[in-house]
């Protein structure tokens, strides 16, 4: 296999990086490896779990499914840049708040998947939110909770309460 | 304790949002294999491409010199150490020295400077294997002649019980109605999403700290200590979050445990292994798979008279913790219903598949769904709704200050299952809903119910330290330190609460670390159903203690008697007259200064678990496993394909849950929810490893199926009170026992909709079509016979 080092230039949480990576290097394990971003977590290995989900110029990803280099001159965003510095986004929030979260390992990827269908469908349905975190697994909330979370967080920032 | 009103408390019995969901949200919460030390190395584990054979010759010559290798352990390295669940059962080795008993067993190790290396050398790791024919399923090891997974246990018995209380066989005779069935309950991943983890790095040649996703620390803790022989002060074992555990493997120890123990020992240096979820789904302990045949006998009226288990049962390659699997098959079947005459014969065999081990609902999820769908044969038999027979059993809960005693000495204070089943019942609009059409086009709904038991508190000899450390800061803020570990169920947030709530302070005031054994108090960790109910009681001793002392110098500064003085809302003050009170944070302050060297730590420990009745006997079946019992009932409905098979679970379903007293509420929820209900729908309806000779051919979580967000159904939750006298603040377990109650339901409900009983789990789509196949084909014959 060729392992000569590639160059890779691309924004992480709106920070710009210039990288050497092998071609074979998965984005999950630049993030977690060389950037230390671990809040991306590894789950599966074969995109069913969702739990390295990170958004790619917005779009929900898997981070173990694409190579480090398919994100080259795109910008990602990990779970560590979705608050606002201490003030947390609207759907981190309500998933605090409404009492989601359990163990938490699922979590990261939930709140990406989360952020990229607001971003594309500020107004979602319930079936759009259930739609847009189908890759997500979780053992032990039932969903129930998350998906109540972005009803939550959607109608919060479209100015509601 | 066990107070009747709410409005009492501050904090306990509402929503309380976690203490550390800000860390989860935001990604900074550090799993396992989110560690990272200085100079650490990866380790990887040879496994074994066979089920069951001698080994005999390791050369791992080839991979010594590869460069970046720097350390290679095999078995032999831990110089014939074995280990088990309980002294007499320790029949694992670290990793495997002389034979393999499954497929990818551990063989050796080795840790290198980074993952690809080390997985490298393992392939140049050279093992010398002599196949032996195995025995795959309980039926092929229980055979005369049938080749022995360890060679010193004849019949390949991993463990059997045979109890016998009443007289079974004359209850039989007198019986109205005698219904026998078999059901079986299949092989089934822990579920959890975090493969285990482990970094490991010795401080100092007889000092080693171990971090890992482990629910049970000071298991390892023990372990680690004989296989190094270092004293138990030396063994530091520090958890980071976890990632959900649900019984098994992150109770227990792995070869990837022992090897990064190992490898940092002989490389000198940190050694870090991350499971793969292959890994995980081969090789990490599953529910047993386990066939149960039960007869019932019942009077005219539906009531029942006699049970007879017999359960066969599959443990795996190693004994693990199926000593206790089969205990709780048959512990809490005098529960909830009134049972007068109880045998239970239950035989766990040892095969070559990876080991089974406790998972939620542990044992009693197996008996309950025989149980819950021979009564629901039996009712429609007898013609008697399938409510009420249930009604016709329940144990009523006791008057306050009395105990009901099953025929196997097992004691209850309280049970809301009758509460709860009239809640769901209507909840549901039975009476209704019950003369429904159940055919739409080609679509069958039905409903079905079932009950649920479970032990809380567990209650093991030798395994119940607990105990609770408070130490208040001079500033008014508060550690609390427990060696009760949190793997997602919300117990750190439940014990923070329950300091706050005894001394009167915000629950912010109150700080968790996750357990390090250097500094917290020995415990078992998260199993049974225990933490709550215990570390919950050692909080409140704990946190009590400190305030005694706190008190004395309350009533010095209020001139009042220490019995007056009260701790509310962050101020301090004398019953009688609420003016004559101190700051909270002063009064702190004041203790802390007022005597040289003085400082406040509130020691306290759980005494319930030992104290309240006799310990259960295992070999006998009798007495408490728990320090007490919750109580579930259920209803939900299904829609079933009936040209494909596919049943979904619709969102009309109830669960009613008496877990005492609710500590807090949105936690139980969500448990019940996703730990219960949602986990008994992928029980029900998906969840399978589907095995050929040891090999698991559904290794990863495409093949292994579970419900997605867009198929799990939005269940209600309604809470039934007890305020069970044993309990912190009237608590009891939540949601294990609603883990049981589940799969039956649904199993009821599709039979409810199509007349089909689906008795092997799960009810995927190809065993449901086949069934209402048979059905359609027996109608019609019955059609051209008339």
């Amino acid at each position: 296999m060729n392992d000569e080092l590639k160059e890779l230039r691309f924004s992480v949480n709106g920070k710009p990086y210039e990288l050497k990576v092998k071609p074979k290097a998965l984005l999950l394990d630049v993030l977690r490896k060389e950037l230390k971003l671990t809040g991306t977590r590894t789950g599966c290995e074969v995109s069913a779990c969702g739990a390295c989900t990170v958004n790619l110029d917005g779009m929900a990803v898997r981070a173990c499914s694409i190579l480090a280099l398919q994100a080259n001159g795109r910008e990602v965003v990990t779970i560590e840049g979705v608050a606002d510095g201490d003030k947390l986004h609207p759907i981190q929030e309500a998933m605090v708040a409404h009492g989601a979260i359990e163990c938490g390992f699922c979590t990261s990827g939930m709140v990406m998947s989360a952020r990229a269908l607001l971003l594309e469908n500020p107004k979602p349905t319930r079936e759009d939110i259930r739609r847009a975190v189908q890759g997500n697994m979780c053992a032990d909330s039932g969903y129930v909770k998350y998906i109540e979370a972005v009803e939550i967080a959607a109608k919060k920032m479209q100015g509601g309460e | 304790m066990g107070k009747e009103h709410t409005e009492e408390y501050s904090i306990i019995g509402k929503p309380i949002p976690r203490v550390e969901a800000r860390l989860k949200v935001t990604g900074q919460a550090k799993y396992a294999a989110d560690i990272e030390v200085a100079n650490m190395l990866w380790g990887y584990v040879k496994r074994s491409p066979h089920a069951h054979a001698r080994i005999l010759n390791i050369d791992t010559s080839k991979a010594e010199k590869l460069p970046g290798v720097k350390a290679i352990i095999t078995g032999k390295d831990f110089n014939g150490f074995t280990w088990g669940w309980s002294q007499p059962t320790r029949d694992e080795e670290p990793l495997a020295t002389k034979k393999v008993r499954y497929l990818y067993e551990g063989v050796a190790a080795v840790a290198a400077i980074d993952e690809d290396i080390a997985q490298e050398a393992c392939d140049l790791i050279e093992v010398e294997y002599e196949p032996l024919p195995g025995v795959f399923t309980p039926f092929e090891a229980m055979k005369e002649g049938a080749p022995l997974v360890h060679e010193n246990r004849p019949g390949n018995i991993t463990v059997e019980y045979h109890w016998n209380f009443g007289d079974v066989e004359k209850a039989f005779a007198e019986s109205y109605l005698v219904r026998e069935d078999t059901f079986q309950t299949p092989r089934m991943a822990k579920g959890y999403i975090e493969p285990p983890a482990t970094v490991a790095y010795w401080p100092e040649s007889d000092r080693l700290v171990f971090q890992g996703a482990k629910g049970s620390p000071y298991f390892p803790y023990r372990i680690l200590s004989r296989c190094f022989k270092l004293p138990l002060s030396n063994v530091r074992i520090i958890t980071p979050f976890i990632g959900c555990d649900f019984g098994g493997t992150k109770n227990d120890m792995t070869n990837g445990d022992f090897s990064t123990v190992m490898l940092a020992k002989k490389a000198g240096r940190p050694v870090k292994i991350v499971a793969s979820q292959f890994d995980t789904l081969t090789t990490d302990l599953r529910r047993h798979p386990m066939w149960i045949t039960m007869k019932v006998g019942v009077a005219k009226d539906g009531k029942i008279t006699a049970i007879h288990n017999k359960i066969v049962s599959d443990g795996g390659a190693y004994t693990r913790m199926s000593p206790l699997t089969h205990f709780l098959t048959g512990i809490c079947m005098g529960m909830p219903y009134h049972l007068p005459n109880f045998k239970h014969d239950v035989t766990c065999y040892f095969t070559n598949n990876p080991s089974s081990a406790a998972m939620r609902g542990h044992g009693i999820y197996h008996t309950t769904f025989a149980r819950e769908c021979l009564l629901d044969m039996i009712a429609d038999e007898l013609g008697i709704d399938r409510v009420e027979i249930r009604h016709r059993n329940i144990i009523k809960n006791p008057e306050p200050g009395t105990i009901y005693e099953t025929i196997n000495n097992v004691h209850i204070a309280t049970a809301g299952t009758e509460e709860c089943l009239t809640k769901v019942a209507e909840a549901v609009k039975w009476e209704e809903g019950k003369k429904k059409e159940r055919i739409k086009g080609n679509k069958a709904y039905g409903m079905g119910f079932a009950t649920g038991t479970y032990l809380s508190g567990t209650q093991l000899s030798a395994h119940n330290a607990c105990a609770a450390i408070v130490r208040v800061c001079e500033d008014g803020s508060v550690n609390y330190l427990t060696g009760a570990t949190d793997v997602g169920m919300g117990s750190d947030t439940v014990g923070c609460a329950i300091v706050a709530e005894v001394l009167g302070i915000d629950l912010k005031d109150v700080d968790i670390k996750r357990v390090d054994t250097a500094f917290t108090p020995a415990d078992p960790g998260s199993y049974g159903s225990r933490v709550t109910v215990l570390a919950g009681e050692a909080a409140i001793n704990a946190a009590e203690d400190a305030k005694k002392q706190l008190r004395e110098f309350a009533a010095k500064k209020l001139g009042a008697m220490e019995e007056e003085i009260v701790f509310k809302n962050k101020q301090v003050f004398v019953q009688s007259n609420h003016a004559r009170s101190v700051p909270w944070e002063r009064l702190v302050r004041m203790a802390c200064y007022d005597a040289p060297g003085r400082v406040i730590i509130g020691r306290g420990h759980s005494k319930r678990a030992t104290d309240l009745h006799t310990l259960a006997d295992f070999s006998t079946g009798k007495g408490d496993i728990g320090t007490n019992y919750s109580f579930t009932a259920q209803a939900a409905e299904v829609e079933v394909d009936l040209e494909t098979g596919v049943v979904r679970c619709t969102d009309n379903s109830v669960i009613a849950h008496d877990c005492g007293f609710p500590l807090n509420t949105q936690a139980v929820e969500t448990q019940v929810i996703g730990g219960s209900y949602h986990q008994g729908v992928s029980a029900a309806l998906y969840e399978e490893f589907k095995m050929d000779k040891g090999l698991t051919l559904n290794a990863n979580f495409v093949d292994y199926k579970r419900p997605r967000a867009y198929e799990a159904p939005m269940t209600e939750v309604l809470h039934v009170i007890t305020n069970d006298p044993f309990g912190p603040f009237g608590a009891k377990e939540a949601s294990e026992g609603s883990t049981c109650s589940a799969p039956p339901a649904i199993i009821n409900a599709i039979h409810d909709a199509t007349g089909v009983w689906i008795k092997d789990l799960p009810a995927q789509p190809e065993k449901v079509y086949w069934a209402l196949k048979e059905k359609r084909e027996k109608e019609q014959k019955k059609e051209k016979k008339k």
